[in-house]
């Protein structure tokens, strides 16, 4: 079925089984590999992309569905020689090894910015009704759907702080 | 021109202190670094050649036995199917690291709940991916044991061990502890599962997959297809983590090739994160009883570790549990024993650290029982059990160094305020602090590398893999520092058999094996530099690209004059590992916080102190580290295989039922290298630091929550249930 | 993943009358697609439809089924409230999933006992009449209350646990009509139909939950699981209690990863009103609560953990500073 997506800035029009995914949409079909599959259930983080300014896991989203909105991929955050703030800092932090996960990390924590400064309180948020700060608590836990085997999470976290201040 | 040497000697002359650039054990950031943050570095499943198609791999459903039918016309008649492979070259699992032959073959043989038997290869993903799940499958089921303590366990000759008599030393003890311990089943859950694109040219076969050691790769998949070794080339540029789980070649690459060749296209397998639990190798499980006599005074008088691992019945590993504790601690009267359980769970093999891992994890949790006992500190008992030289043989050590790791962790850690257990407590938490050592055998394996030096810089060529170890940048950061040029000036391009021959990744081995063979290729060019110097090489400085002698420094363009120079590397082990006992050293410190109440732990701080030799980057060496420390924290507290009682089958085989740390369970870490040389390493003095990091770490954690709650787990690891009593 | 249909709802009779499976967040469906535990030949999506608001509607609130979690926790009236709810969510899965799962979709959330989730194996839940492979098998996340000789999956929602206490009510639009279900009677046991898990008929689709007006008194969840973050409940209570004086005036509780379905135990809440908070009291409510558990071997550490895990929500939410 025809699908149109609007990917970093540019209509990508899809025809594709009814079935595919978001993140299979993104890798088989329109090349950007830069999205990772790494359970395709939605139990690491490494697909995580943002649609329509929100992240989500693009494994268990159907391309279809996707029709119209607007999808930001790690591609679209920062290329080499244009790097956003934070993968410049995760860069000097060394907020990766193998790399994998950090696509995922990357564009999750992009949102979970947005998300601090929305004002959305987390799991780790003492008082749910006073305003919400930014510390290493909080970022821990709101980046827990982003799993690391390299377990660079306190350089990730360093990483993060140095962006959000 | 080949630089070759063979390491018979230690190497104390400490070259690269006295080279002049100043870039080597910086912090130098990834070189690869921005292809990486920007979604540009491609991994195995993400090359796009043009016609390809998917391959799924499909499992067996029972644990033994044999397929008698494959409904393969069905599945044929699926939209877009094109074929369901079933030759009987397919291999049943990976091969074991550094093996010369390909895993064993024959699909249509069952070994295992979950062994891939066929692979089917459709036009789209989605369409392979449901035919897989469709194809109907007929067996002949056999019984077959699955539980190790079912069954009667092999005990190889030459795996056990006894010096002294321990049982008389453990009689006559002041203190003795006799405690058995048991860990899980542990997966190395790579974030990026096992996939490979195949595509043939003619007779010749190229494999792009995830793979940690490709040299010997490469043999394995020769010999499984059964076609020349020239023929075959693997590619591997990036590779999202390995653990060891990509040691070997594993069922995918080999289906890959195979309906590659079948088809006339080619074609991509990856394995789902399920099928990386069911195929992939595992961690075996463990009982260990560790034995320990002691005098009053702490001092050990008798060691004994005795294990139980499992594996298939064929399989040649088996995990190598008490690898250090032959080393790691003096007494008089020692016994190893080492039991293999014949089972048909999955087949076992090299996770990170294999042995050590989980080993040294555990004897340090009985050392801690032990300081308990005689009432003695856990760092003072360690630090009065440390031997002068290696017990058994007699050898020296090349360095031990787990004394100065230890007293500087507890002072950096604050250890004095350590208190007994109970005594600390911040409401509902009770807080502990707990150490451990931490031990590594380190190694050295044959290794080459090209390096060409052009009027434009250099370039190093092997096909070493870096899987997240930092293999591009320290490499960069060797030559830089030899050839005396920024790093920018040199390219590093790994992962490509058309390159020489290299360690690989495992074992802790690659940095100092594939940095030696750079090194040496860079001795063979500063050499040949000196000579239009007309100094010797020990007497050149080279700098920013520049060569000087004396008072004579030129441009080194000018000493080529477009001449490109070309050398190789090559190191092999020799007799200096023989010479004395080579180990990296450590101690972990970690501090938690136990519910009263419902005994969920949480880690609070933790660091690691540790002696490998010479850092050759600050930065990923951390990093590494780190990632040790982490996998101990899941080893003390998440991570389980849960086995099928009646199948032997992996039951929690996903990312939401196998709890690998998350970023909510790492708490700030801290890592300290100590200053540290090690000549029998070889003439960069430098050792392994990708498995040190784990081995005890998750000792610490345990000694931890008995010091915060005064509960000993031994059943690991410690999910609040067994916290909570 | 099964080849299927698909469509997209223009409104909620449209999607009603389609008779197809509805997907909206897709976090669980998809999930199970893959797996080929559920395979719909038609799926229509609903995730377009004007459900997605939370608005005052009498002294409650009416979310709308399509109200994302990530949007229910934040919702600052949710906050004040029934934060009970926004904990509960805050606690579930991760930032990714909230931001994609729905109210409805929540409610409808599907066991995570992994013989359900392994098609190799048989299971009454997905193949009804296969047998369980959970009992003898490997049952840590599984049930120990509610549960039958056919099925011990528990429902892994925290979300639905926070909405027992809160006496939530579920809104259906079907082929029938609007109809308002009680969260309390939303759910079924397993029985011998471990299959069918709630009372709607094929057709039904949810289009709101509605929240009665907010319980006063102190509000809790508390999760236990088997890492700090992401990962689902070996344990969770919801407690809502409100002091009178130095006694309990009022109390709410719900567990969840106990039972098929989120539960709740009128009789322990009974016993606690009334009474003084002590250890022993939150023993007794312990008592009341696990009555005619059925724990399998690898789960019976849910009894005690469940008791420890009460004893200290209520503690919190009494203000009872130190316990025995």
């Amino acid at each position: 079925m025809q699908t149109e997506l609007f990917i970093n800035g540019r209509v990508h029009r899809l025809e594709a089984d009814a079935r595919t995914t978001l993140l299979d949409a993104l890798r088989h079909h329109l090349g950007l590999t830069g999205t990772k599959k790494g359970c395709d259930h939605g139990q690491c983080g490494a697909c995580t992309v943002l649609v329509d300014g929100r992240r989500v896991n693009a494994c268990l989203t159907l391309a279809c569905m996707c029709d119209g909105s607007e999808i930001t991929t790690i591609e679209g955050i920062g290329e080499p020689g244009a790097l956003s703030p934070l993968q410049s800092a995760f860069i000097a932090h060394d907020g990766f090894q193998c790399g994998y996960c950090t696509p995922g990390q990357i564009c999750s924590a992009t949102a979970m910015m947005d998300e601090i400064a929305a004002g959305w309180p987390s799991h780790a948020t003492g008082d749910l009704n006073a305003p919400v700060t930014t510390s290493a608590e909080e970022i821990r836990e709101r980046m827990s759907g982003n799993l690391c085997r390299c377990a660079c999470y306190p350089n990730i976290v360093d990483a993060i702080l140095e962006v959000q201040g | 021109m080949t630089r070759h040497r063979k390491i018979d000697h230690p190497d104390d002359d400490n070259r690269l202190d006295s080279m002049a650039q100043g870039v080597l054990g910086k912090p130098v950031d990834r070189l690869e670094g921005p292809l990486k943050v920007s979604g540009l570095a491609t991994y195995a499943a993400e090359a796009r050649p043009s016609g390809m198609v998917h391959g799924v791999l499909v499992r067996a459903t029972i644990t033994k036995g044999r397929v008698t039918a494959i409904d393969r016309q069905a599945a044929l008649a699926l939209p877009g199917v094109l074929a369901v492979i079933t030759d009987p070259r397919m291999v049943r699992y990976s091969a074991q690291g550094m093996a010369d032959k390909g895993p064993k073959a024959g699909p249509q043989t069952v070994d295992y709940h979950g062994q891939p038997i066929a692979l089917v290869v459709a036009e789209g993903f989605e369409q392979a991916r449901h035919a897989a799940n469709a194809l109907h499958i007929a067996y002949e089921e056999e019984p077959a044991p699955v539980d190790p303590d079912a069954v009667t366990p092999e005990m190889p000759q030459a795996k056990q061990k006894a010096q002294g008599d321990l049982d008389a030393a453990m009689r006559d003890a002041a203190f003795g502890i006799d405690s058995t311990y048991t860990t899980p089943t542990l997966m190395a859950a790579a974030m990026e599962p096992h996939a490979a694109i195949a595509e043939w040219d003619g007779d010749n076969v190229t494999v792009r997959a995830a793979l940690q050691m490709l040299a010997s790769d490469r043999k394995q998949l020769a010999d499984a297809l059964g076609i020349e070794l020239e023929r075959v080339r693997l590619l591997a540029p990036y590779v999202g983590g390995g653990f060891g789980s990509k040691l070997g070649i594993a069922p995918e690459a080999v289906a890959a090739a195979i309906a590659a060749k079948e088809l006339g296209v080619p074609v991509s397998v990856a394995l789902t994160r399920m099928q990386e639990f069911d195929i992939t190798h595992r961690r075996s499980e463990s009982r260990q009883r560790v034995l320990l006599a002691a005098g009053a005074d702490g001092v050990l008088t008798g060691i004994g570790h005795e294990v139980l691992v499992s594996n298939l019945p064929d399989s040649p590993f088996s995990e190598p549990v008490t690898q250090a504790t032959p080393f790691t601690y003096q007494a008089a009267h020692r016994r190893i024993v080492h039991r293999i359980a014949r089972v048909h769970r999955s087949c076992a093999g090299s996770v990170r650290a294999p042995g050590e891992a989980i080993g040294v994890t555990v004897f340090e949790a009985a050392m801690d029982e032990l300081a308990e006992a005689v009432g003695i500190d856990p760092v003072e008992l360690r630090l009065r059990n440390i031997p002068d030289r290696e017990p058994g043989t007699g050898r020296p050590y090349s360095v031990n160094r787990l004394g100065d790791c230890l007293r500087e962790g507890a002072h950096r850690f604050g250890w004095s305020q350590r208190r007994a257990p109970r005594e600390r407590r911040e409401g509902e938490w009770f807080i502990g602090m707990g150490v451990a050592a931490a031990v590594r055998v380190n190694m050295l394996i044959e290794s080459r590398a090209r390096v060409t030096l052009t009027e434009d810089g250099a370039k190093v060529e092997t096909d070493m893999t870096d899987i997240g170890t930092g293999t591009y940048t320290i490499l960069r950061q060797i030559a830089a520092e030899m050839l005396g040029l920024p790093v920018d000036a040199v390219e590093v391009h790994l992962g490509d058999t058309d390159f020489p021959p290299a360690a690989g990744s495992g074992g802790s081995f690659g940095a100092a094996s594939s940095g030696t063979s750079v090194y040496l290729a860079c001795e063979d060019l500063r050499t040949r530099i000196a000579e239009r110097m007309g100094c010797a090489e020990a007497e050149l400085r080279l700098q920013d690209g520049r060569a000087s002698f004396r008072n004579d420094t030129r441009e080194l363009r000018d000493l080529l004059a477009g001449e490109v120079l070309v050398a190789e590397g090559h190191v092999e082990p020799g007799d200096a590992e023989k010479q004395a006992r080579q180990a990296t050293w450590g101690a972990h410190f970690a501090e938690v916080a136990v519910s009263r109440y419902t005994g969920e732990v949480r880690v609070r701080r933790m660091l690691g102190v540790f002696a490998c030799g010479r850092i050759l980057n600050e930065k990923t060496a951390r990093s590494q580290c780190l990632g040790g420390m982490t996998f101990g924290i899941g080893m003390a507290l998440t991570e389980a295989v849960e086995h099928d009682p009646r199948s032997g089958h992996i039951v929690n085989r996903d990312l939401a039922a196998y709890h690998l740390p998350s970023h909510a369970d790492v708490p700030a870490q801290d890592v300290i290298f100590l200053p540290d040389r090690d000549g029998f390493a070889g003439p960069m003095q430098a050792k392994g630091i990708g498995e040190l990091g784990i081995c005890g770490a998750g000792g610490a954690v345990l000694n931890a929550i008995y010091n915060a709650r005064g509960v000993r787990v031994r059943d690991l690891p410690a999910t609040p249930d067994k916290v909570m009593p | 993943m099964r080849e299927f249909q698909y469509s997209r709802a223009s409104s909620v009779s449209d999607a009603v009358a389609s008779g197809a499976t509805f997907i909206a967040g897709g976090t669980n469906l998809l999930d199970l697609m893959k797996h080929e535990i559920m395979s719909p030949g038609r799926v229509v999506d609903i995730s377009r439809l004007d459900l997605d608001r939370i608005e005052a509607e009498g002294e409650g609130l009416r979310i709308g089924a399509l109200v994302r979690n990530s949007d229910l926790a934040a919702d600052l009236r949710v906050r004040r409230d029934y934060p009970v709810l926004s904990r509960a969510l805050l606690a579930g899965a991760s930032g990714q999933l909230r931001n994609m799962a729905t109210t409805g979709g929540n409610l409808l959330q599907r066991t995570r006992c992994p013989y359900f989730y392994d098609t190799a194996t048989p299971c009454n839940k997905r193949d009804p009449g296969t047998g369980c492979s959970a009992i003898g098998g490997v049952s840590r996340m599984n049930a120990v209350l509610g549960v039958s000789d056919a099925c011990i999956a528990a429902h892994p929602s925290d979300m639905a646990v926070a909405m027992m206490v809160l006496d939530a009510v579920v809104e259906v639009e079907g082929p029938a009509g609007t109809r308002r279900i009680p969260i309390g009677a939303f759910y079924r046991l397993p029985g011998d139909t471990p299959h069918i898990e709630t009372v709607l008929e094929p057709g039904d689709l949810i289009t709101a939950v509605l929240l009665p007006a907010p319980k006063p008194g102190e509000h809790r969840y508390r999760k236990v699981r088997d890492r700090a973050s992401y990962a689902f409940a070996l344990v969770s209570v919801a407690a809502v209690v409100r002091m009178d004086g130095d006694v309990i005036g009022d109390a709410a509780l719900a567990f969840g990863g106990l039972a098929p379905m989120p539960w709740r135990v009128p009789a322990a809440e009974a016993a606690l009103r009334g009474q003084q908070p002590s250890a022993a009291l939150f023993d007794r409510a312990a008592d009341l609560a696990l009555e005619g558990a059925k724990p399998q071997e690898g789960n019976a550490f849910k009894l005690p953990l469940t008791r420890r895990t009460l004893a200290v929500t209520l503690a919190e939410a009494c203000g009872l500073e130190d316990m025995q």
